[in-house]
């Protein structure tokens, strides 16, 4: 009963709830030193016997050299490796209260659906909120699933009990699908589906221009209703990053396309063919979001390649790397390790499941470990990005989170099987 | 002209059958099939007198091969450093600190490289689900009927599905290519070596026993919803009443093969395959996650008195694995996927583990055009998963469970999936340790065939569909 209602006296206020610990851990104002480990702050070299200095669940120190407060509580990283949490921005954690096909809240139906936002369907007890915690991933971008104008991805946290805690923004991106799953949304023609996306922007500027036509009914029937053309005003003033899905060289150039002529901040998923492209990419500054381990042929990337992330970031473009299976989360880090395998560079592998996603959808104080930095952080046994590592310490906002999922519980029932019966 | 070759060499395949076995051999057992011999004294006779669907797999002829310097996980008890492996004319000869060079041989500097045997997968359905993704290419699941035991998988193969030449260069050497899961009794499998050719028959492992796929659980009861089974209570129905069917079916033909009085019984090709599965010919290949329902499954090959070979995606196989390695059967599962049905909702990475634990025979599959292509990585996730838990495992349990455990489940572990003398030459040399997430196959021999090599495009295979196109895909 007492438990109950300090639980309850915390969640009062939202901040408070933010620091609440995941475990179940009392809020305390607190100061963390890692100290020992090799520091990875991706904003800069590695650092050789680093500390990480946090306090409020903001990173206040970073560097070999750091004055330890009296009173923090230090935790030696000796022989480990600290990194930023991860960020997965082909995230399905919490859309839906397991991975179960069925049990999605990731789409809704409709091919223009701009104002869709998956937020109030995230479940902060979802079972697959924990385990992306086990794979060191601290944050994740959420699109929705469909085709076509599909909704808003949003950001969360992978620690806290209500919505309010986890949800870091309902909207960084809007989503849009131009790959050959949109074809049916174009009357069965590529052609015909950047035709009517461009009747839909336009429709949306002139709708924005003239409310009060609107109001009287003094407009020609619009391309999509007023709630969802308004909702792309956002994406048509450059507000808001929009990610367009495309995977063959020629969807990749109708997105830039569009981009050009509605002067749109583009981020490109997929992107299979992207390596035919790279140099047109870089040079409209679009970031990638890709999977690397992508080099099965289809009819929508028929030059699909292993090297496709080595190959954009050679051109200048900025990576980053997803997973989609269920269980993605988990697979994150070792989908960079695969990109590294295929050519990529360390640290840019690092830096693709980090701070470029931060950077390319908005999430400011993410992805680093720099002062001022959200006090995300992983302390790993080795190397992040191959197998004989895991992350024994997860830090979201500052706080210690638990590593204890289903999976351990079943593990221990069944480590020592019963007796026959 | 062509066509007379052609008939000359089949009529000295002929005779070597009839050497090889048939008339003289002294304790005839009921067999349904002639051999090529016994067609041409039967020519005018019944189909099942005749071959059905021989494999033409001929060896391909190359150079010796002397790898030194190298790491070898030997997958047959051995990890040895700085080590030799020979192999010749499609045979390992040597392994071991030293080896003789034999005239002629190609001679690889090994070093800070691994070796191990070619790797094997249990579960896959290239082929029969080809790339690019096509209704026209679904080819995997004859969802017609729950009993389905009369198709066999290599007449939906298609040798030129262009994910084979990517599992290759992830070192696979052998699959066994099954069909769907669609059903209660699937049909039969085929194990296939994975090397450029134009027909599936050029591709099939000589002698491997044929397997049938069978499927419990969620997928038939949904698939047949509406004309049923539509719950696991009438899965087990469907598998019983196939079975009762069988032995019928196989009592009247072995009382007509000892003798051949009077004409032959009626030839069911469904019940032909279940029969094969009770004369211990077939073995089954068992689609099966929840653990309660194995041993379900376990109670009913005891009924009709066969052994299950393996389960396959047998996520909750730990949960049981006591009663796996006392029935005998593998399982065959993944390292860390699952949660994306309610059957799969229990995975847990240590899966493998626990099994060789326990003492059952444990086997990473993939099912999964992807996950053939990166067999190695599943293996070090479910190694290190496994010594995380304090279960204790070496590297080469480890390495069996993607190479010799599976050639076991297939029935050619006499023949491959280890690297001792006198095995086949199925070998992968690595770029560096396979439990890295950095290590490439860098060199693949298919029973001495080099089909992979991703520093040589001279040897990197590529299928009629990739030709013309922007990428081919492998080599990188």
């Amino acid at each position: 009963m007492k438990r109950t209602s300090s639980t309850a006296l915390l969640r009062t206020t939202a901040s408070a709830a933010l620091l609440l610990l995941a475990s179940g851990h009392p809020l305390t104002a607190q100061t963390i030193a890692i100290t020992g480990g090799t520091v990875f702050p991706v904003t800069g070299p590695r650092i050789e016997n680093g500390t990480v200095l946090i306090r409020d669940g903001v990173i206040t120190a970073v560097g070999s050299n750091v004055v330890i407060p009296a009173g923090a509580t230090r935790v030696d990283a000796t022989g480990k490796w600290v990194t930023p949490g991860l960020i997965h921005a082909g995230s399905r954690a919490g859309l839906g209260i397991a991975s179960l096909f069925q049990q999605s809240e990731a789409s809704v139906q409709g091919e223009v659906t701009p104002s869709f936002s998956p937020a109030e369907g995230i479940d902060p007890a979802a079972i697959t909120i924990p385990l992306a915690r086990t794979g060191g991933v601290t944050t994740g971008i959420a699109a929705p699933g469909g085709s076509y104008f599909r909704g808003t991805a949003v950001a969360i946290q992978h620690a806290g009990s209500r919505l309010e805690d986890v949800l870091i923004s309902p909207a960084v991106a809007m989503v849009l699908d131009l790959s050959g799953s949109s074809k049916a949304a174009g009357g069965g023609s590529r052609a015909g589906t950047m035709a009517r996306t461009r009747r839909i922007f336009r429709d949306a500027l002139e709708y924005a221009r003239r409310r009060t036509d609107y109001q009287r009914g003094a407009m020609q029937e619009l391309a999509a209703p007023a709630a969802e053309l308004e909702a792309l005003l956002p994406v048509l003033r450059g507000e808001m990053p929009i990610l367009i899905t495309a995977n063959r060289a020629i969807d990749i150039r109708n997105a830039l396309r569009l981009t050009q002529e509605f002067t749109l901040r583009t981020i490109l998923s997929g992107a299979v063919e992207g390596w035919q492209v790279a140099g047109e990419i870089a040079a409209a500054g679009v970031p990638v979001v890709l999977e690397p381990n992508t080099d099965i042929p289809s009819f929508d990337g028929l030059g699909a390649r292993l090297d496709n992330a080595t190959l954009l970031r050679a051109a200048g473009v900025k990576v980053i790397i997803a997973q989609g299976d269920p269980g993605g989360e988990r697979q994150l880090r070792f989908g960079a390790g695969n990109a590294v395998r295929n050519g990529l560079t360390w640290d840019d592998a690092l830096a693709a499941i980090t701070r470029i996603p931060a950077q390319a959808f908005g999430l400011e104080g993410y992805g680093t470990l720099a002062v001022g930095s959200v006090a995300n952080v992983v302390v790993w046994s080795g190397d992040p990005l191959d197998f004989a590592s895991a992350a024994e310490m997860v830090y979201i906002r500052g706080q210690a989170t638990s590593l204890h999922t289903r999976e351990t519980e079943l593990l221990e029932r069944y480590r020592t099987l019963p007796p026959r019966r | 002209m062509k066509r007379h070759r052609s008939l000359l060499l089949l009529t000295g395949l002929l005779a070597t059958a009839c050497a090889g076995a048939g008339a003289q051999n002294p304790t005839p057992t009921p067999r349904m099939f002639m051999t090529g011999a016994d067609t041409a004294v039967f020519r005018d006779t019944l189909s099942f007198m005749r071959p059905q669907y021989p494999s033409t797999y001929v060896r391909h002829t190359n150079p010796p091969v002397v790898i030194r310097n190298a790491n070898i996980l030997t997958a047959a008890g051995q990890e040895l450093r700085g080590a030799t492996i020979v192999f010749q004319e499609g045979r390992i000869v040597s392994v071991g600190p030293d080896g003789p060079v034999p005239t002629g041989a190609t001679v690889i500097d090994g070093s800070g490289k691994w070796v191990t045997p070619g790797i094997i997968d249990t579960h896959s359905h290239l082929g029969v689900y080809a790339a690019p993704g096509t209704a026209a290419e679904s080819d995997g699941n004859e969802a017609t009927n729950p009993v389905t035991a009369e198709v066999w998988a290599e007449h939906s193969i298609w040798p030129h599905d262009p994910q084979i030449p990517l599992a290759i260069a992830g070192g696979v050497t052998v699959m066994q290519v099954l069909p769907g899961s669609a059903n209660l009794i699937g049909g039969r499998s085929a194990t296939v070596r994975l090397v450029p050719a134009r027909t599936v028959q050029e591709m099939k492992f000589p002698g491997a026993p044929y397997g049938v796929k069978m499927a419990c659980g969620e997928n038939p009861k949904r698939v047949y919803e509406n004309r049923g089974p539509s719950t696991r209570m009438g899965n087990m129905a469907g598998y019983r009443a196939a079975f009762i069917q069988a032995e019928q079916y196989r009592q009247r033909w072995d009382r007509w093969l000892l003798d051949r009085k009077g004409p032959p019984p009626a030839r069911d090709l469904k019940l032909e395959t279940l029969a094969g599965v009770l004369r211990g010919e077939i073995w089954v290949q068992n689609h099966c996650y929840r653990g309660d329902e194995m041993a379900q499954m376990l109670d009913l090959a005891k009924e009709f008195g066969f052994t299950i070979r393996s389960f396959h995606h047998g996520v909750e196989a730990y949960k049981i694995a006591d009663l796996l390695a006392e029935a005998g059967t593998a399982a065959s599962v993944w390292s860390d996927w699952g949660g994306f049905k309610m059957e799969a909702f229990d995975p847990i990475p240590e899966n493998l583990a626990l099994l060789t634990q326990a003492g059952a025979t444990a086997v990473l599959h993939t099912d999964s055009p992807d996950g053939i292509q990166r067999m190695n990585q599943d293996m070090a996730k479910s190694y290190y998963a496994g010594l995380r838990a304090g279960i204790a495992l070496t590297r080469d349990q480890a390495i069996r469970w993607i190479t010799a455990n599976p050639a076991w489940v297939l029935g050619i572990d006499s023949l491959t999936g280890t690297l001792e003398v006198g095995k086949m030459a199925d070998v992968t040399l690595w770029s560096g340790d396979p439990f890295s997430v950095y290590s490439k196959a860098e060199k693949v021999w298919n029973e001495g065939w080099l089909v992979f090599d991703r520093l040589d495009p001279e040897h990197q295979y590529h299928t009629d569909f990739n030709l013309g196109q922007t990428a081919p895909g492998v080599g990188r």
